[in-house]
């Protein structure tokens, strides 16, 4: 599976969002009304699902799921 | 009284060597509760007070070195506490230190000691264990504040701030993760009957003594039996609740 299709996947549960109607640039917080707390769980899995730490100063660029699937990309194992 | 949720509970008390972190301690072993606590410099006392919790019940023990103004040390030794015996789901922000003295006397160095370890240690602690309370189950948070934050006292103004911060910090925590479960509540004690007690003037004693209503000073288990309290799920319905056991001395 894609990186981005995996991040999907991931936010369209934590959102409660069908997949379907999440895309590359859906923002988090303007288009899924993500709170700070849900982003740092969201992250949280991101980094069990990828294996990677994602420092929290940097969570702060990644606005949308594009953001997030291009950081896993460039930093991953 | 028996909670049987603390079983195999971790949780780590800071300041568990003397007085009411120590009681905190011994009660939570009795109620076989994996009971994890921090230690400064001395190896064998930190291995004496192992085995203790160990001879009470506790289901495990864990002693980790650091001092809780050293933050890096703090959450490197944690993580690797952690790593290796699984997450932490309930905290008691305990150590505390006091230097009383009139505002007039006061040094900036002495509030900024006092402020590090009563109040910033505890908010930099809760927030290094906030991502393992967000994974766990049944988590709770109790910090240790006093009755002098709530109606201030002579010569204990930097101490009374730095109670009273610990008030504030455990209502904003409180509301940050209610959504997910996460309680914290403060307990004020008033006059505990410990080593600083002891210490006091006759006529200090009995000074203090006419003020407190129940007339006697309370005793570091009646502090240590709401903790566990406030530990289990019994109080799953309370968070950033303030609750005094002073024996009516500030009502």
């Amino acid at each position: 599976m894609e990186i981005q299709d995996k991040v999907i996947n991931i936010v369209s549960e934590a959102a409660n969002v069908e997949a379907g109607n999440i895309k590359s640039e859906t923002s988090f917080i303007d288009d899924l009304n993500l709170d700070s707390l849900d982003m740092v769980e969201m992250m949280m899995k991101m980094e069990e699902e990828f294996g990677i730490e994602i420092p929290e100063e940097k969570t702060e660029d990644l606005k949308t799921i594009g953001d997030v699937a291009k950081y896993l990309k460039d930093n991953a194992n | 009284m028996n909670y049987p949720d603390l079983e195999n509970k971790t949780v780590l008390v800071t300041g568990a060597s003397r007085g009411i972190g120590r009681a905190i301690a011994e009660a939570l072993a009795k109620q076989k509760a994996h009971v994890v606590f921090n230690y400064r410099g001395d190896e064998s006392k930190a291995n004496e007070l192992a085995e203790h919790l160990k001879s009470l019940g506790a289901s495990k023990v864990g002693a980790i070195q650091f001092d809780v103004t050293d933050f890096d040390m703090m959450k490197t030794n944690i993580d690797a506490y952690v790593k290796e015996n699984g997450p932490i789901s309930g905290l008691v922000n305990n150590a505390g230190i006091s230097k009383d003295q009139l505002v007039l006397r006061v040094k900036p160095e002495d509030i900024d000691s006092i402020l590090n370890v009563n109040l910033k240690a505890a908010m930099v602690l809760t927030n290094h264990l906030s991502r393992q309370f967000l994974k766990a189950k049944d988590v709770s948070v109790v910090n240790m504040s006093s009755v002098v934050g709530l109606m201030g006292n002579i010569s204990q103004s930097v101490y009374a701030a730095s109670k009273a911060g610990m008030i504030g910090f455990t209502k904003s925590f409180a509301k940050e993760l209610a959504s997910r479960k996460v309680r914290c509540n403060a307990v004020c004690p008033g006059f505990i009957a410990t080593e600083m007690t002891e210490n006091l003037e006759e006529k200090a004693k009995d000074h203090y003594l006419q003020a407190i209503p129940l007339g006697s000073y309370g005793e570091t288990e009646d502090v240590a039996a709401l903790t566990l309290f406030l530990l289990s799920n019994s109080s799953k319905y309370i968070t950033g609740e303030v609750i005094k056991v002073d024996g009516g001395l500030y009502i």
